[in-house]
Formats: C-alpha cells, sequence, structure tokens
C-alpha cells in the first residue's frame, strides 16, 4: 500500500493546494476576468472522468480549492450516461426465456422506463454480477443450453476487454454467448461539449484509464482546434491536484497543449495491441445515444459484421428504443458545467440515490450522487457562508 | 421334575411390547446421506433428525423436549440485573462455511453480540433451521456442531428451536435464526440516544475482515488471500470495558459496515460524528482488495466488531482495556463526537473533510 499512500501525502498535498491558491489569480488576470469576489468568473475545470469526481469528493478536496476555481463534473461515468432506452433493451434481453445477462455491478440500479435490472432480477429475470466479461464468456462454455449475454458498457477503458472476448468466443466458437455493446468512446463526447454554445470551461482534467488505451495525440485537437488546455491525470488526490497545478500553469502562461501528469501508467502512444483489438471488432455508429446530453455522432461502438453472430442486438432483433429523459432532471445542463447539481429542483429531494431519476444520480461517480454522498457539506458551508456575506 | 410352564400368549406379547416401546423410547438415528422432505413432516423422521443432529450436539436436556418452549427461572436472572435483552437474527449466509467462520458460529455469535452491545449477559438462545431438500446430512452435523461450539465458548445455552425442510430452491441450502435472551446489569445503559458532544468514539480492530473473507470464499475473483472473517463474541471484551467505564453507546458493526452504525447512532442521539479516516484500523490486504474492487472498508460487513462512545476523560481507560483483550488488540480511537452538524457523520481523510453516508445498498464494484 506504500505506492498508493505516497499519492495521499497530507504534506504534499497541503503544498499542491497553497499552488493552486497562488496560480488561480495569475491564470484569471491572463484570462482577462476579475475575482469571483469583485464580480467576475471563476475558472471552470472540468474533470472528465467519473472515476476523478470519485477522488474529488472521496478526499474532500472540493472544500479545499479557492472559490475562484470551480470543478465541473463530466461525462466521464458510462454508467450515468446510458440513457432510458438502452437500459430497456437490457431488460429486454434479460427477460427472454432462458437468457442470463451478465453485467457489471453498477448497471443493476440504473433506471429504464419503469424498472431497473436489479428490480427485474427480483422478478426472475436471471441477472449475473461479473467481474470482467470473460466471467461471461466462462459461464456461457459451461451452459451451452443458456443464452448468455453480456452487458459491455463503458469508454476505451473497458471496451478492449470486451473485444478480446469476443474475439476468443468465435476462435472457441462459443454459439451462444453474445454482447450488447453500449460502448462509448471520449472524443466524439468532448467535440460536442466544446461545441457547446453554453461552453464556459477553461480546461480539462483528461481520463486517466482511457489515455492508457488511447494514448495522447487523440486529444489534440482539444488544444489546436478549440484553444483549451487538457492533462491527462491519475486517480489518487495528489494526482488530480497535480494535473490542475499544470493546467493553471498553462493558463496562466496564456498556453493550451496537452500534458500527460500520469504518465506512470500513460505511455504516449498508448496501448497498441488495444487500439487494434478494438478497431478489429468494433466500429463507430452513426450516432448513439447519451442519457443528459442527447445523440452524439460517432459516440458509440457497435460490433463489425464479421462478429455479427456475437452481437446481441442482431441476434435478437433488439429495436432501439428512444425515451426522453425526465422533465424535470437538469444533468445535461449540469454535464455541460452550466448548473451545479442543487441548481436543479429536484436534487435531494424527488432525486437521491435511492431514487434517482437522472444520469448524474445513478453511479457514485455521478456529479449529483458524489455532491449527495459527500459533497453537501461543501454545500452547506457554501451556502452558511454565502447568508453571512 | 415340575412341568415347564410355557409362558403365556399374553406375557409373550407384553415382552415384545415392551422391546418396542423401549426401542420407541431411544434417541433416534438419521438414515440415509441427506436431509429429505420427510425430515420436516413432524413425524418419526423428523424426531429422528432432531433426536441424532440437533439434540445430541446441544445437549439439550432430553424431559425438557417433552414441552414446546423453554422454561427459564425468574430469579437467577433477577439476581443478574434489572432488564431482559431479547433479539433475534436469521442468517443466510453464501457459502456456508468460510476461512475463520461459518454460518453455525455466525448464527450463535451474531445474536450474543446483539445482546452483549446493549450491556448484557447473553443466557439463552433459540435455533431455527430452515433447511433445502438435499443438504447433506454431514454439512449440517458440521453446522450444528459449531453453533454447539460456540455456544459453549460464549457460554451460552441453546433451549429451544424448530426445524424446517423446504423443497429444493425454496432456500439455498441452509437459514438459520436465532434469539437470545440476556439480562442488562443495573449499572449499565448504552444506547443509541447516549451519545453526548465530546465523547469519544473506539473500536476495537480492523474493519471489513468479515466481508472480505466472504467475498473471497465466493470464488468469483479468483484471488487469493489469508483474510479469514472476524466472527466472535464481543461479551467478553464488553464487559471488561463496562465494569470500569460508563459507556454512553456501544453497537456491533455488522451489515452497512461503520457508516451505518455511525449515521444511525448519529440521527439518535443528534450529534455530530466525525471519524479520522487516517485512524481507522483496517488490515493491509484488506485494504488492497478494497482499492482493487472500488469498495470502501467503512461500508463492509464485520462478525466481530464494535464501536462505543464513552465521556473523553474516560477514553485512554476504555482504549487499554480494549486492547487488553484477546479480541481488542487492534482497537483505537476513531473519532468524537460535536454538536455540530447534528445527525450528520463526516469523514477527515488525509486531504480533507466530507460526508460518511451509508449505502444505497449492498456494495457493488465500480467498473473504471
Amino acid at each position: 500500500m506504500k505506492h498508493v499512500d505516497e499519492f495521499r501525502d497530507k504534506a504534499l498535498g497541503e503544498r499542491l493546494f497553497a499552488r493552486i491558491a497562488a496560480l488561480v489569480p495569475r491564470a484569471q488576470r491572463r484570462l482577462g476576468r476579475l475575482p469571483v469576489s469583485r464580480g467576475g468568473q471563476p475558472i471552470k475545470l472540468m474533470e472528465v472522468c467519473g472515476g476523478h469526481t470519485h477522488t474529488i469528493f472521496k478526499y474532500g478536496l472540493v472544500g479545499l480549492l479557492p472559490e475562484d476555481l470551480e470543478l465541473v463534473h463530466g461525462p466521464g461515468c458510462p454508467v450515468c450516461v446510458l440513457p432510458i432506452g438502452r437500459v430497456d433493451m437490457a431488460i429486454e434481453l434479460a427477460r427472454m426465456p432462458g437468457a442470463v445477462l451478465c453485467t457489471f455491478g453498477d448497471a443493476l440500479r440504473v433506471p429504464g422506463s419503469e424498472l431497473s435490472l436489479l428490480q427485474v432480477k427480483a422478478q426472475g429475470a436471471d441477472v449475473r454480477t461479473v467481474y470482467s466479461p470473460a466471467d461471461a464468456l466462462t459461464f456461457a462454455q459451461h451452459h451451452p443450453e443458456r443464452e448468455v449475454i453480456f452487458f459491455g458498457l463503458g469508454f476505451e477503458t473497458t471496451a478492449p476487454s470486451t473485444a478480446l472476448v469476443v474475439r476468443e468466443a468465435r476462435a472457441l466458437g462459443v454459439p451462444n454467448f453474445s454482447v450488447f455493446s453500449n460502448h462509448i468512446t471520449i472524443m466524439p463526447t468532448l467535440r460536442a461539449l466544446l461545441e457547446s454554445p453554453e461552453l464556459s470551461l477553461d480546461g480539462f482534467v483528461g481520463p486517466g484509464h482511457v489515455s492508457m488505451v488511447i494514448g495522447e495525440a487523440p486529444y489534440a485537437p482539444v488544444a489546436e482546434q478549440y484553444g483549451k488546455p487538457l492533462v491527462i491525470a491519475g486517480f489518487e488526490p495528489l494526482d488530480v491536484l497535480q494535473a490542475i497545478v499544470m493546467l493553471l500553469e498553462q493558463l496562466a502562461q496564456g498556453e493550451a497543449r496537452i500534458d500527460n501528469q500520469y504518465s506512470r501508467v500513460v505511455p504516449p502512444a498508448g496501448s497498441l495491441l488495444a487500439q487494434a483489438a478494438l478497431r478489429e471488432v468494433f466500429e463507430p455508429r452513426a450516432s448513439f445515444e447519451w442519457r443528459g446530453l442527447g445523440s452524439i455522432p460517432s459516440s458509440g461502438l457497435q460490433l463489425r459484421a464479421a462478429f455479427a453472430q456475437f452481437d446481441a442486438e442482431r441476434r435478437f432483433q433488439l429495436h432501439e428504443a428512444q425515451v426522453p429523459d425526465p422533465k424535470a432532471c437538469e444533468c445535461g445542463k449540469i454535464l455541460a458545467g452550466v448548473l451545479q447539481p442543487w441548481d436543479c429542483k429536484v436534487f435531494g429531494t424527488a432525486c437521491t440515490p435511492q431514487t434517482p431519476i437522472g444520469a448524474c444520480m445513478v453511479s457514485s461517480e455521478g456529479a449529483c450522487a458524489a455532491y449527495y454522498n459527500y459533497g453537501r457539506l461543501t454545500t452547506l458551508r457554501q451556502k452558511r457562508s454565502s447568508t453571512r456575506a | 421334575m415340575p412341568e415347564r410352564s410355557k409362558p403365556s400368549l399374553q406375557s409373550k406379547h407384553s415382552s415384545h411390547f415392551a422391546r418396542i416401546e423401549r426401542a420407541r423410547r431411544k434417541p433416534g438415528r438419521v438414515q440415509g446421506p441427506c436431509v429429505d422432505l420427510a425430515h420436516g413432516g413432524g413425524g418419526k423422521a423428523m424426531r429422528d433428525l432432531i433426536d441424532d443432529v440437533i439434540v445430541s450436539a446441544f445437549g439439550t436436556d432430553r424431559q425438557s423436549l417433552q414441552d414446546d418452549q423453554a422454561r427459564i427461572a425468574l430469579a437467577p436472572l433477577m439476581a443478574t440485573g434489572d432488564r431482559l435483552a431479547f433479539t433475534t437474527d436469521s442468517y443466510v449466509v453464501t457459502p456456508l462455511f468460510f476461512p475463520g467462520s461459518d454460518i453455525g458460529k455466525l448464527a450463535v455469535n451474531g445474536t450474543v453480540n446483539d445482546l452483549a452491545v446493549s450491556g448484557a449477559k447473553p443466557m439463552y438462545l433459540s435455533c431455527g433451521l430452515v433447511i433445502e431438500e438435499g443438504l447433506s446430512l454431514e454439512i449440517l452435523r458440521r453446522v450444528v456442531g459449531s453453533m454447539a461450539e460456540a455456544a459453549q465458548a460464549a457460554g451460552v445455552t441453546i433451549v429451544t428451536g424448530d426445524t424446517k425442510v423446504v423443497p429444493r430452491g425454496q432456500c439455498d441450502q441452509l437459514f438459520i435464526n436465532t434469539a437470545g435472551i440476556g439480562v442488562i446489569p443495573t449499572e449499565r445503559n448504552p444506547h443509541a440516544q447516549g451519545i453526548l458532544p465530546g465523547d469519544v468514539l473506539l473500536v476495537n480492530g480492523t474493519l471489513g475482515d468479515h466481508a472480505a473473507a466472504i467475498l473471497l470464499a465466493r470464488g468469483e475473483l479468483q484471488l487469493e488471500s489469508a483474510i479469514t472473517s472476524d466472527c466472535a463474541a464481543l461479551h467478553g471484551l464488553i464487559d471488561s470495558v463496562c465494569g470500569e467505564v460508563d459507556v454512553h453507546a456501544m453497537r456491533d458493526i455488522t451489515r452497512g459496515g461503520l457508516s451505518a452504525v455511525l449515521n444511525e447512532l448519529a440521527m439518535a442521539s443528534e450529534v455530530g460524528l466525525v471519524v479520522d479516516e487516517t485512524a481507522l484500523p483496517v488490515r493491509a490486504d484488506v485494504r488492497g482488495l478494497c482499492e482493487l474492487l472500488g469498495f470502501d472498508p467503512v461500508h463492509m460487513a464485520n462478525e466481530g466488531k464494535l464501536v462505543m462512545a464513552v465521556a473523553a476523560a474516560d477514553a485512554q481507560r476504555a482504549l487499554a482495556l480494549m486492547r487488553a483483550h484477546p479480541l481488542g488488540q487492534d482497537s483505537a480511537i476513531i473519532g468524537v463526537a460535536r454538536d455540530n452538524l447534528p445527525g450528520m457523520v463526516t469523514l477527515q481523510t488525509a486531504l480533507g473533510e466530507r460526508i460518511l453516508d451509508m449505502l444505497v445498498g449492498e456494495p457493488v464494484p465500480r467498473i473504471c
């Protein structure tokens, strides 16, 4: 555990907080903004990945940042952005006679239009939690009489393992195994955010695990085309703080580049093997629906025609059901950094981790769930200080 | 020579009857390799099962079985204290056997602990078994033997019980319910509303061991480790502290982990609780498992751990008493109560402070 503890060190953390406090006013001056206390706008940095959101809240970092720096919690939580229609499709698969739906545990509670997988399981559908798609394939081999469907979820982080298992299923000839792919890719989503007219972000804490697969190059347009800095970061609290320092340094210098804070894990070129597996098995869909963000072109991955027999959507002739997000939900604006969770009317009342309405409340990595579970303290303090002021 | 008299028809019959009657009164023996539905039917097969497997293990007084209830004399109870503690719990763990313990030991110690955290001296338990048809007798004997051993070690007697057998698929091998009675000595009164601002929180050892042991025993993770369940009866440790220190509140930390217990206590006592994350005792291998799966030891189940609140002036004495007990060697002071933010539990991490709420459901691994 020594390796982990080094990245949670209190003294080093305090030095990074001090550095952040010193850099924020310099970055604000460079961006030509007044401090918040004089009616200006804070610097807004988005951590794209849900893993970062989790770290920021789990270690209570938000309360220690200056008021002129705001962290916006991005869409990089694959469970949260799974739209209602796709959950309904998974439920339809799980309810087929003889079917076994294998899923990662955190997808169980995602609400569909009426039920979640957990509720469908309680009603008798065979839904099983697995830790890897390989477990689902092994189960299929041992139970040739059952149709075993793996609920494929996640960005480029988890998609390669699904690709490898699909390849293996073909090599071994496992006829009763298929994948319901909901895999998504990060860059089209970042582009959609960057092109949003409401965008007010100054830089990005870039995803660590995704970058381990795709490397640094795909992010180039963020800096070159949109003029925003992005720093790929690890998931320990000091990783996130250091990435924030690196972003502020760029902003203070008036620069925008792609930097890599997480070089101990992320090679500049990523993983060539994983990229090859992704290319071989998957191709981009024309567009894919995101909870809270709507339809984003080329953001979803589907199995290529050569693997059609392992594609649950083709095999069971599923039809995509598009179900609109609940009206009261402000997830789209929260994911884009326009609103904060407590600006939403249903936050913490109708919408809680027990009864999530919107995407951001579903998984512990979602912005609203993180605020609800860990961050109410910060919100309380902010509210108290604002009433005092 | 006198003519040898032939035994009369009547006396011949009566000796047969006597033999048969003697046989009928002998303790029964179970036939066959596993429990079947007849063993739950209320007839001879069930009596055989109870005689052979349960009564023999628990050493129950056979005469007491003739009535449908245990009869407990009041006088010795009243000499021990002024209130009864009464509790019940059901045990449905899979697998039935896991490193460090099994469902039987758990069913005894869990109920003993539920009694003991009231300050009570645990005395009598009941044992309800719900058995799935097909359960091997060998497994049943092992579980019941383990219950008997745990009861003896804890100084409690299993005095009444019930056995049901359900068709295959209607339960998972074996479910156990135990209820327990204990007596609370007059001077003791730890209770959920008892925490005062300024009180200090202590735990008696490492968190999450039981949940980690179960998770690994299920074999889905394909990991190996030396983690064992912490299943233990805590009344000895509790006695050693309560004898000298006024314990304001006390709970055993089971399902839901430390976070669930502390949130319940904070709301009941209307105090804020602040926990120092760096002071929480956690085994290195349990921490490693949590890091790997995205779990948090504060949400994980234990079966031999408790948290107590005592006045700040008593904290060091309580800590020393706990550490002197074999089940409290890793005891630690983990936090304090304050009047700020009543009902809320916060965690002081290595870097900042955050809310520590209960989990909604079971902990699930995060996917990335």
